[in-house]
């Protein structure tokens, strides 16, 4: 009953919990239960994959209503993997985030942030678990709308402006996505992804699907930060609470990725628009000025969580750069970088909360000698840096190796020869940390300070471990992102 | 008949553009605001122009009548408003904010406080 179930609870435990926090109140309470809703939403999840992994796609029928009329929840080998990935992340923030938060938001505001960040969960969960086009757009405005209630409870002023700004484009790109939705209706009469499947290809030809496509990708586009799109990120990453940008840089870019590959591969799986329309050429341009520009961008940055946040709009340049080969290759390097870059990204977000918990700043001239003042948190910033420059034996090695294969398997040896430039450029900007925090003097006069609490230091590890754990023994998260790309193409190969 | 069988979809085009519009050149929170909404309206005037079927009635079954308009495309706009509801009501919760802490809320003046702040 409840096996067969899961599904549905994967979204509804989380919606409902998140009004029960502004019910409870007291800020303990609240943490306790929403740190148990979210390992509940981990279980479910893990659960969910072993059920795919056993039985293949998962098709659920939410109040009985029969596909393609009512809405379907559909899940394969990728949303299991993406639920895994918030759902994991959501429940690991989760003890990191009640020292920080009780700092960083004021008392009285501390059980609405757990209400906003149960619901930014369910509709990040909800983004990914559903089969349904028009739904999909709902658990996007869920998830958007309580994203920018999270940044705005930022410390900093600017944290609000940021949150509009924010606002502003996720609004303009979650209403381009519903046009494009809305297009394809008008052609074919459904809303189901598995029933558009089957519907496009006979009215691939016309204009108005053309501009479903144009207008579905430059509205997720917006959402994933895609450069040039990606100014509202730098500023809401920047202001926001520390344990926020943890949790929206480690998942809600990454969501934004899976809708693309949904769109693309499976949406428009049946019909060659992607290929033809020279869309893959596009992104793959975009992607790489992206990726050299905002690494180098980021390398000029005073505010560490502004540099890390130009450094996320540079990464996702890498998992577009995989999508726009249209190859096996090149899914299973965007999907496992989905999944390793919200390990490291995490990590170093969560380094850097650390130490706005014991100094109140992230300026890079704050940093001189940090490597002695919390030596467990710079060690840690130190190994999720390495990952993100990709050393080899941690998680961001394996996604560029993948990256690097799927160029080569194409001839394009100049795309691989970038992507070995660009992680150059993210040498700089982590060595730039790394020399002030360890060969600058403590300056003097600055007061004694101790390292974060356990429970601020456990999450960060476990990130950080798993950056190298996941790095180390790659086959587990690489044979599910390859059967899940293998699966996404279907007989493209 | 192309252009007036196309009017509402011509309407849509000119409110979406210029609600686009507003919203990049409007210095002014409340009027970005006031063209998202514009902007968010003609994507609920297109899908109800789509679901409307010729000579087709409201979808209640009767006797008297064979053709009915598509009505799960007014249904999907429902839940669009009511999104775009929420939407406005927190982008005017955070212009009220905004004011408070910069004490306008013009764009370019916000924009150099936060630059003489940083």
């Amino acid at each position: 009953m409840i096996s067969s179930n899961l599904p549905a609870l994967q979204i509804v435990i989380p919606l409902l919990s998140a009004p029960i926090c502004v019910i409870l109140r007291d800020r303990r309470i609240v943490w306790a239960f929403a740190q148990l809703i979210t390992l509940f939403a981990f279980g479910c999840a893990v659960a969910l994959t072993v059920q795919v992994l056993q039985t293949g796609p998962i098709s659920y029928e939410i109040g009985n209503w029969q596909a393609p009329w009512g809405i379907e929840y559909r899940i394969d080998l990728l949303n299991a993997f993406m639920l895994i990935i918030v759902s994991a992340i959501g429940a690991i923030t989760m003890p990191y985030a009640r020292v920080s938060v009780a700092k960083e938001i004021p008392q009285e505001r501390i059980y609405l942030f757990y209400t906003m960040y149960l619901l930014s969960m369910t509709g990040l969960l909800g983004i990914a678990i559903t089969g349904d086009a028009f739904n999909l757009f709902v658990f996007l405005e869920i998830s958007a709308l309580s994203s920018y209630v999270l940044i705005s409870l930022g410390e900093d002023r600017r944290a609000l402006t940021a949150a509009y700004r924010y606002l502003v484009m996720g609004t303009l790109g979650a209403t381009f996505y519903i046009i494009g939705v809305g297009l394809m209706y008008m052609m074919t009469g459904t809303l189901n992804m598995a029933d558009l499947v089957g519907r496009l290809p006979g009215v691939a030809h016309t204009t108005t699907i053309l501009a479903a496509l144009a207008f579905i990708t430059c509205g997720v586009s917006l959402k994933l930060a895609l450069f040039p799109l990606h100014l509202w990120l730098p500023n809401a990453y920047a202001f926001a609470p520390s344990v926020v940008t943890v949790f929206l840089a480690a998942t809600a870019t990454k969501v934004s990725v899976y809708v693309l590959l949904r769109v693309f591969f499976t949406i428009f799986g049946g019909v060659d628009l992607f290929i033809d329309s020279h869309l893959a050429d596009i992104l793959m341009a975009l992607a790489l000025v992206g990726m050299f520009t905002m690494s180098a961008v980021a390398i000029y940055q005073k505010n560490l969580k502004r540099m890390l946040a130009f450094s996320s709009v540079a990464q996702i340049g890498y998992m577009v750069l995989g999508i726009s080969f249209v190859s096996v290759l090149g899914l299973t390097g965007t999907i496992i970088h989905l999944f390793n870059h919200a390990l490291m990204k995490g990590a170093l977000f969560m380094a850097l909360g650390c130490i706005v918990f014991r100094t109140g700043s992230v300026d890079i001239k704050d940093m001189a000698g940090m490597g002695r003042r919390m030596p467990v948190t710079m060690a840690a910033f130190v190994v999720a840096g390495l990952s993100m420059i990709g050393v080899p034996l941690t998680v961001g090695f394996v996604s560029k190796w993948y990256l690097v294969l799927a160029a080569l398997e194409q001839d394009a040896w100049w795309i691989a020869l970038l992507v070995l430039l660009s992680s150059l450029l993210a040498v700089v900007y982590i060595w730039r940390v790394i020399e002030v925090a360890y060969f600058r003097p403590v300056p003097e006069g600055a007061p004694p300070i101790k390292e974060a609490p356990l429970s601020m230091l456990l999450p960060m590890w476990l990130l950080t471990g798993g950056a190298v754990f996941f790095g180390v023994h790659s086959t587990l998260t690489v044979d599910i992102a390859r059967a899940a790309a293998t699966f996404l193409l279907g007989d493209r190969q | 008949m192309e252009f007036p069988g196309h009017f509402n979809y011509w309407i849509v085009i000119v409110m979406m553009m210029a609600g686009f519009y507003v919203v990049i050149s409007q210095g002014n929170l409340v009027k970005k605001v006031v063209g998202l909404n514009i902007f968010q309206v003609s994507v609920f005037v297109f899908y109800i122009s789509m679901g409307k079927v010729d000579g087709g009635t409201a979808p209640i079954i009767h006797p008297d009548w064979t053709t009915y308009t598509n009505p799960v495309p007014s249904v999907l706009i429902l839940t669009a408003i009511v999104v775009g509801v929420a939407t406005t009501a927190l982008a005017l919760a955070l212009v009220v904010r905004i004011r408070r802490a910069f004490g306008t809320i013009e764009d370019d003046e916000i924009e150099a406080q936060e630059e003489a702040q940083s």
